[in-house]
Formats: C-alpha cells, structure tokens, sequence
C-alpha cells in the first residue's frame, strides 16, 4: 500500500496530551501529519458514538491519546474511556472492521518525544491495516 | 424496570434483509436506563448498520427516533407519519413496546425486535442488572422476608431450601445466591426464625402467566 | 397400616430396615432391570426407582416400579416435582398404587441444568414437602389436593422424603426435617453419609426434637469404588462431604473396591449403633453387584421376611 495515506482522527485530552503536542511543536520534533485533531478537556468525554462515527464517515483510524492512568486530572476520565475503547472495538469486529483501527495512548505529560513516537507508531498500524473497508 | 440485550448484530441484520427504509426506534424508560434500547444504543445500532451497509455498498436508508415510551398510544401517535415513511421498523423497546407499536399503527406495519426481553429486575451497580420479580400476580413478599422465592429460586420453592443449597449458593451456578439463604439470614436478623417452620401450602398459579394472558381494568378511569 | 408394604411392616416392627437403589435404563431395555433387580432380592426390603436423576432421562419411575412389582420385589417410587404439575402427580398417583406400588419417595428434584435435555421447562408447581402434604391429604382424607375432589378407591401409600444432613444452612436443616414430619412423611433417607461426626451432630439435633419418635430415619451409604471417584464426589457433588481421612485410606489402597466395602461396612456397623436411626439405604449406583457381599459383610443378612 505504497502511496495509502490514512485519515485517522485523533482525540487528545487538554492536559497531557496537548501539552506533549505542544512541546514536540516547540523542539519541532517530525511526525507524520495525517492526524485530524479534535481537543477534549479529558479523554472521559469521549463516548463509544464518537469512535463509531468517526469510521462511519470514512476515518481510517481513529487515536485517542490521555494522561497516564493514575494521573489523570478528572481522576479516572482515561480510565472509563479505556473500557470505552474496549467496547467500541467489539462493536466494531461485529460490523466486521478490525478493532485495532481503534486505539488509546497514555502520554506521561509534557513529552513531546513520546507524542511524535506515538503518532508515528498509530499512522504505520494504519497504513499496514489499508484503507477502511468502508470506502470513502 | 423491564430489563433486556440488545441482539447481536447479525441476528438483527439477518431481520432488515428485505427492507430498504428501516427506521429504528428507541425507547426512554426501562431500556434506556438497562442500556440496551435508548437513544444512544439506537446511535450505535444505526452507525454499525451504516457501516455494514456501506462496506457491502448498499444502499440502505437508515433512520432513528426514540419515543418517550413504547406502551402507552399517546407517544406512538406523534410518530406516524414516519412510521409510515419506513419500509420496516426496529424497535429496541421490550417485547411489549414492539408489539404495541404494531397495534398502533396497523397491521401493514412490520415492527421487528432489536431486544431480547429479559426480566424485572433491578440496578445492582454500574453495568449489573439482575432479577428480582417474576409477575406472578400474588405477591408473597410479606412472608418471605422480602425476598421473592419464585423469582430468584431456581425450583420456585416455598418450603425451601432444597439439599443443593451449599455456601449459600444455588445448585445452578456458584454465582448464584441461594435465595432461601438469604431468606433464612434475614429472618435470623430478626429474631423470626420460627417463621420458618410453618408450611407454606400450595401456590395458586392462576393469577400468573400460567393461567393465561393477563389484564387489569380500572373501571373508575374508563371513558 | 398405611401401605401394607414389607418396609412398613419392618419398620413398625422395629427391625433394621435395608432399602437399596436402581437407576433405571436410558430407554426401554428391561434386561437391564431385570439384571439389577436379581442383585437386591433377597438383600434390601424394598428397592428404591429414581425418577429422571440429575435430570437425565430414564425409563419412568412409575413404569420400572411396576416391572419390579410384577418381579415380586417391593418398590419405592421416587417422584420428583420438577417435571409433573399437580395434575400429573396425583394421576400418577393413582396409577402406581393400582399397579401395586406401596413406597413414595417425595423429592423437588435436581434442576434440569444438570441433564441431558438443559432446554427443557421445568415444572415445579409444587415443591417435596407440599407433595408429602399432597400424598397424605390423598391417603387419609381420600380427596385430591384442595380438599374437593373425592377419590375412587383407597390410596395406601408409604411416604418417604430425603434428608441432607450435610446441606446449608446446617442449623435449619432438622427444622426442614421437622416441616416434614409435620406435612406427614413416614420415613425419610439421608443423602450418603462419610462425615460420621457431623451425621452424629445431626442426629443429636433431631433426638432433641423428639423426631426420631415420629419419622423411620434410613442412614444412606453408598461404597467407593477408588480414590478417583472419592475425590470427584467430594469435589463435585452438591451436598455430599467427605473427610480426608476416608479419601486418603481409598487412594493408598492396594486393593480400592475391597477398602470401599471395607469401608461401607464400618459406616453401617457405626450407623447402627445412632439412636434414632432405623435403617439405612444402601445406593451402589451403577454397583448392585456388591450390594450382597456388604450386606452379607454387615451382618444384615437374613433379611426379615415381612408377614
């Protein structure tokens, strides 16, 4: 899949991981830029219908990235959006998608190394996945 | 409430397989609060069947709509004329909901079930829901420590407990509590334990499902 | 007398009563009770049928019972209410005791999950101990349940429930036992018995009530066959508890059928020695062959001709 180029939506949460992003701005640290972005004041927010309707309306893919579990500033926010994900992937496999087009980071704060690490590593899960089978 | 599950994705979808036009209709009470049948859970329902649809490149129309209930004439009526509009509706009300939509709106309209109808029951914690009442027309509560012995003893004993009971778990299943177990711990509670040694005489089955479908008339509300 | 049967007539003379067991075929094969009917006669009083145990299906109890009468063996048909409503039980009723069944065994009965129809309705209109008040009221008031419904003919029945001494909750278990006897039952059969201090604490519980003056109380026994089948009983058997100590003399023996009935005999010599207990039942399930040897072995034998 030589010149496939995801579309993959990415949730971040206002803490760390905007301020990952932010850092890795700064340093102008390379990473590949096929993420839409969409803020949330925390991963909590994100609901099941979000992932879902991000791949109904042709994303590839769609990241969502947290603080670490334990440090997340509305407590456990990443932690029911983990479960989220969870579920979210088996109502996926039984449309007959692959569950790993979905997929949830935590990023340690402020690191902005590990944001672009993270955005690298979701965009090459993608591309080796190809296009949604949804068509565009 | 009413609880239920929504049917698995390829159970529902083998019902649609005539039908162009589906509307899907959710309903606000006992399936909403069980998480099986409200507004969201018609969301989600819709998107994986567009997703579905999409991936096999057909052209299905998909439309949502959630009713404030299923079971009462006055919310369905408001709803007709896109009821009409569809080919086929999804209902993910219970199994009363369904059918009553259908009485409603006439006998050309087909009002399939998105939801397997479970039981009464109540929320035990986030995400359980579990058993408690069987409707069987004769509530025997008052003497049984308010512990339903037909609705959460596997035998339906009334002179309970059988010889399967061990750790206070039910023969069936060791996640299942024994009910005459927690009747005996309650009334132990109390001090009224020689409530115990009475025989409990046969159960009359009539006023239940047993006897036949059931109904109740207030006449003082009657036109 | 309430049946005429020879385990009554045992009974009320005081003697030790020996009832044993037989599991009818998956089908209609009569060989196979012919052949373990020939086993127990002459060394039980009275042969117990079960009825669909663990809710496998078998030849009915009503129908084995019946083959055994026309065999000239005493029967104790064992009638469960988890498959028969109150309309079933009381023809059922009628039926066996025209075709010469004297002994009712009343039990709820396991639930279907554990058989080989599990998408089967269960019944359970009535639970064991409103069927012991159902046989009674059958028995001495000659109506059907409610009273009504005058019954043709006389039913003479020997009326029998289980008892498990080893079930949770353990205090109220002779409270169950005492409902029992108030429902009318004659004699009850515990569930095999390999913890002897808890079944003598148990019976303690039942003297002080005065029980065993007012119900025939057969201990069960049931042989091991190896150290295999004593460790899955204790594991898996609902209601059934054995000691280390039992478990380990099965698994080190050299010679496992010869400990188990070694075994049996010892708990049947201790049993008969319990106040209040007036018999037991003996269950060498898919096993009759040994039923003699332990019979014999325990001093049971001749077995009282009943007159």
């Amino acid at each position: 899949m030589g010149d496939f180029e995801p579309r993959i939506v990415g949730i971040f949460c206002h803490y760390c991981a905007l301020a990952a992003q932010d850092v890795a701005g700064k340093a102008r640290v390379n990473f590949p830029p096929h993420i839409r972005e969409v803020r949330v004041l925390c991963t909590g927010k994100v609901d099941v219908l979000h992932i879902l309707k991000a791949l109904e309306e042709g994303a590839d893919g769609v990241l969502i990235m947290g603080c670490k579990i334990g440090e997340c500033y509305f407590k456990e926010g990443n932690i029911k959006a983990f479960k989220r994900v969870d579920y979210a992937r088996k109502l996926l496999e039984e449309v007959g998608l692959e569950g790993e087009r979905v997929q949830m980071y935590e990023v340690p704060g402020p690191m902005g190394s590990r944001f672009a690490d993270i955005i690298t590593e979701m965009t090459e899960k993608i591309k080796s996945l190809g296009p949604s089978p949804l068509g565009r | 409430m009413i609880v239920g599950e929504r049917k698995p994705l390829n159970q529902i979808r083998a019902m649609l397989e005539p039908y162009r036009k589906i509307l899907i209709l959710g309903c606000g009470e006992c399936v909403s609060v069980c998480m099986a049948g409200g507004e969201k859970e018609v969301g989600v329902l819709a998107s994986q069947l567009r997703m579905l649809y999409k991936k096999e490149k057909r052209e299905i129309e998909i439309e949502e709509a959630t009713l404030i209930r299923q079971c009462d004439r006055e919310y369905i009526e408001p709803y007709l004329d896109k009821i009409y509009q569809a080919d086929v509706i999804l209902s993910m009300a219970c199994g009363v909901g369904v059918q009553y939509v259908g009485e409603v709106a006439g006998e050309r309209v087909i009002v399939l079930p998105a939801v397997d109808t479970k039981f009464y029951g109540a929320n035990l914690d986030a995400g359980i829901w579990a058993e408690r009442c069987a409707g069987c027309g004769n509530c025997i509560l008052d003497k049984t420590a308010g512990i339903c012995p037909i609705a959460r003893c596997a035998k339906r004993l009334l002179n309970g407990p059988c010889g399967g009971s061990q750790g206070g778990k039910c023969e069936i299943d060791p996640e299942v509590e024994c009910a005459w177990q927690l009747i005996y711990d309650r009334l132990k509670e109390r001090g009224q334990l020689e409530l115990l040694e009475d025989i409990v005489p046969t159960k009359n089955w009539k006023p239940s499902l047993s006897g036949g479908p059931r109904k109740v008339i207030r006449e003082d509300v009657r036109p | 007398m309430k049946s005429e049967g020879a385990l009554e007539k045992i009974l009320e003379k005081g003697e030790f009563a020996v009832t044993g067991e037989l599991g009818p075929p998956k089908g209609n094969d009569v060989e196979v009770i012919r052949q373990k009917a020939e086993y127990l006669r002459g060394n039980v009083d009275a042969i117990n049928v079960t009825d669909n145990q663990t809710s496998i299906v078998r030849m009915s109890s009503i129908a084995t019972c019946a083959l055994l009468v026309q065999m000239r063996l005493e029967p104790v048909m064992q009638m469960v209410t988890r498959d028969r409503n109150r309309i079933a039980i009381q023809s059922d009723i009628f039926g066996a005791t025209a075709l010469g069944i004297k002994n009712i065994l009343c039990l709820s009965g396991d639930h279907q999950i554990f058989g080989n129809q599990k998408e089967a309705a269960n019944v359970f209109d009535i639970d064991s101990i409103q069927l012991i008040q159902c046989v009674k009221t059958m028995r001495d008031e000659g109506t059907l349940l409610g009273g009504e419904e005058k019954i043709e003919g006389k039913i003479r029945l020997f009326i029998g429930a289980a008892a498990n001494p080893f079930a949770d909750p353990f205090e109220f278990r002779v409270v169950r036992l005492a409902k029992k006897g108030k429902a009318g039952v004659d004699f009850i059969q515990t569930q095999c018995i390999y913890d002897m201090d808890r079944f003598k604490e148990w019976m303690r519980m039942v003297r002080e009530r005065g029980l065993h003056k007012r119900v025939h109380i057969l201990a069960g026994v049931t042989p091991l066959k190896s150290g295999g089948m004593a460790r899955y009983m204790a594991k898996n058997v609902a209601g059934i508890t054995i000691p280390d100590s039992i478990i380990g003399r099965m698994v080190k023996a050299k010679e496992p059928v010869q400990e188990g009935v070694k075994i049996c005999v010892e708990q049947i010599e201790q049993l008969r020695q319990i106040e209040g207990v007036h018999g037991i039942h003996l269950m060498a399930i898919e096993w009759e062959q040994r039923v003699p040897e332990i019979v014999k072995q325990a001093g049971l034998l001749p077995r009282p001709t009943a007159s």
